[in-house]
């Protein structure tokens, strides 16, 4: 009787640790400050996630399907610059959706490398981060990107505008969560990318395309990416070419915080964009409790860490692992 | 002289034949492009070359062995900016200070101890908790980078010892000091990895883990010395690089890990674990080099460089995968 009553606390805990995890972190910081709750702070918290929490919802689907996307950080720096170039050239109406087509076509790269030509993601990804950098400093010519006539265009929109009293950035975070949110739980695309992460031998011989499915995961991420590169640009109105280097391993670290498996098919959006909101909260409630922003990344390790072991400790019935 | 032979054949020498490719290619491109008037080939270049790849390679040997182990470790940028920021910093600690230059073996000593327990930290968490080596390191990524920056916040921590640049700097048979530690280093871990039953055992437990549970190998402690030996390496690599340079930036090792897995990976070790040489990562290693200077011998810039070497990863792994079946299977982090 115990033993299952422990097996019940210990299976509540894990399946919604996370959820407790950030019930926690806001009770403390809100203890420790006043500030921390105010609708001003919870605000600006969301959207300076905006950008990361957009990428790693594109990132989600990829872990979903069982593979990794390394590429993420250094594509966005390519279409920041890219769309910061195409704005003095072209105009912005022109510039978006070219940007746009330009950052699918990598992911669509990616995609079939790893989809339909069955590579490694890790490396496909890792090589992909070098190359797809070496194209962005080739680009620009490794010159910083500014737009020339920063009041004269309506580009600051995406990053700095406000509709109804509510950031751009953050509507934006929020849509798109909502969609893909949809998309992932409730189509059958949604339910192919789970079966090809799960099983992706199990999947095939049920007829589920697996090459077909990754390769979209990785469109999809690369959408992504691009509309972070685009709240990028205008946010800033110029860019350095290194603006995402590093981004890929801690939009990883805000999936697998989440409690998606790097196995593949397990996570949701919901999960996902609470891992990139535990990030977030970490780092502005350390800030209004004055302490250095580097202290963020220690308590990051040691909560990814314990988040994944507790999630497996539930999984196999014991905390320690045997061997 | 069956064809797994010829193919196992193919892909052990084909990092010696790029190689090869690439000191003729830059030769002969070189006499067109080159602006220099010294040949590509030249003494004096292969040495400097030998002794610029040393910071990589000497982390990508201990990487291999943690990739044929069947684990990766990222955290080994961070390791190294720490352990550079000890040797430094502990050259003017108060304890040492009765020492003279003896403070330099000292120094050396604590950072190397700084990095091996870090290493060892990451493989204890992989062992006890079985959570996987990819988020135990990329957490730690993120945790040892914090300790970084806590030692200085984000100014350079800067130390400038005369004697150790001078070590650092020495020639010994005309090999630069780096070199000879490079080489070293891949002698003895060779050694481990064919002469001893650790090393064996490292690649039972690559190779199919429960086979090596079932034979009575203790996985764990295996995972916990390799973890220890690359974080070892990484320190060992700091205290080469900072011997010469005297000052730490704390962003100073990122995307260090990327590089590594990089050359391990072209040097034939398998993401899947198993399999692997450290020859072979050695020849990894200096293809990766030669590149970048080739390069930039014959006036490309820097982002050629990543370009190229991205795109060459790629397809080294198609063409592996196209000549063992292994590979065509291998996946799942």
């Amino acid at each position: 009787m115990a033993n299952t009553a422990r097996q019940k606390i210990l299976t509540v805990v894990g399946n919604h640790g996370i959820l407790i995890a950030f019930v926690m972190f806001m009770l403390v910081f809100a203890l420790a400050s006043p500030k921390f709750l105010s609708f001003e702070n919870l605000q600006s918290v969301v959207r300076s996630s905006a950008i990361l929490g957009v990428m790693a919802l594109g990132v989600t689907f990829v872990v979903i399907s069982g593979n990794l996307d390394l590429s993420v950080g250094s594509m966005m720096s390519f279409s920041t610059i890219v769309v910061l170039d195409l704005h003095d050239k072209l105009g912005p109406t022109l510039a978006i959706p070219t940007m746009y087509l330009m950052t699918l076509g990598l992911g669509g790269t990616i995609g079939f490398l790893v989809g339909y030509l069955k590579l490694n993601s890790l490396i496909v990804t890792l090589g992909m981060l070098s190359a797809i950098h070496g194209l962005t400093l080739t680009y620009s010519g490794g010159k910083n990107m500014d737009i020339d006539d920063k009041s004269g265009t309506w580009f600051s929109f995406f990053g700095q505008g406000e509709i109804l009293g509510l950031p751009v950035p953050i509507i934006l975070f929020i849509a798109l969560a909502a969609f893909l949110g949809i998309l992932l739980a409730k189509t059958p695309f949604g339910r192919k990318v789970y079966a090809v992460g799960g099983n992706a031998t199990a999947a095939s011989f049920s007829g589920i395309p697996r090459a077909r499915t990754v390769f979209n995961c990785y469109l999809i991420s690369a959408f992504c990416v691009a509309t972070a590169g685009l709240l990028q640009a205008s946010r800033s109105m110029g860019s350095q070419n290194t603006v995402g280097q590093g981004l890929e391993l801690e939009v990883l670290a805000a999936v697998i915080l989440g409690g998606a498996s790097l196995l593949g098919g397990s996570g949701t959006i919901l999960k996902t964009v609470i891992g990139v909101l535990i990030l977030g909260f970490i780092q502005n409630g350390l800030l209004l409790i004055g302490w250095p922003f580097y202290i963020q990344y220690v308590i990051t390790w040691i909560i990814i860490i314990l988040a994944v072991w507790l999630d497996i400790s539930v999984k196999r019935g014991k905390f320690w692992a045997t061997v | 002289m069956n064809s797994d032979f010829i193919k196992r054949s193919i892909s052990a020498s084909a990092i010696w034949l790029f190689i090869v490719f690439e000191l003729i290619f830059f030769t002969i491109a070189g006499k067109y492009l080159s602006l220099s008037s010294g040949g590509f080939m030249d003494a004096s270049n292969m040495l400097l070359l030998l002794k610029q790849s040393a910071p990589i390679g000497i982390i990508a040997v201990g990487m291999t062995l943690i990739m044929v182990n069947g684990n990766i470790d990222l955290s080994v940028g961070a390791v190294f900016a720490i352990a550079g920021i000890i040797l430094l910093d502990s050259l003017s600690w108060g304890i040492f200070s009765g020492l003279g230059d003896w403070v330099i073996v000292a120094s050396c000593l604590v950072a190397l101890a700084a990095g091996t327990l870090l290493g060892a930290l990451n493989g204890l968490i992989v062992w006890r908790t079985g959570v996987d080596a990819f988020i135990v390191t990329l957490g730690s990524m993120l945790g040892y980078r914090g300790l970084v920056f806590m030692f200085n916040g984000e100014n350079p921590t800067s130390n400038l010892n005369w004697t150790l640049v001078d070590i650092a700097e020495a020639r010994f048979l005309g090999i630069h000091t780096a070199t000879w530690v490079f080489g070293l280093t891949v002698l003895v871990v060779w050694l481990i990895t064919r002469y001893t039953v650790h090393g064996r055992n490292a690649y039972a437990i690559g190779d199919n883990r429960n086979a090596a549970v079932n034979a009575g190998i203790r996985v764990g402690p295996h995972m916990l010395i390799n973890f220890a030996l690359i974080g070892f390496l990484a320190a060992l690599s700091a205290v080469v690089f900072y011997a010469e340079s005297g000052s730490v930036n704390p962003n100073d090792g990122m995307l260090y890990e990327l590089w590594v897995i990089t050359a391990v990976v072209l040097g034939g070790t398998k993401l899947a674990g198993g399999s692997g040489s450290i020859i072979g990562t050695l020849g990894g290693v200096i293809a990766i080099q030669l590149l970048r200077t080739g390069l930039g011998y014959i006036g490309a810039d820097t982002s050629t460089v990543n370009l190229v070497i991205g795109l060459i990863l790629i397809v080294v792994l198609f063409i592996d995968r196209q000549l063992n079946v292994k590979g065509a299977q291998e996946l799942k982090v």
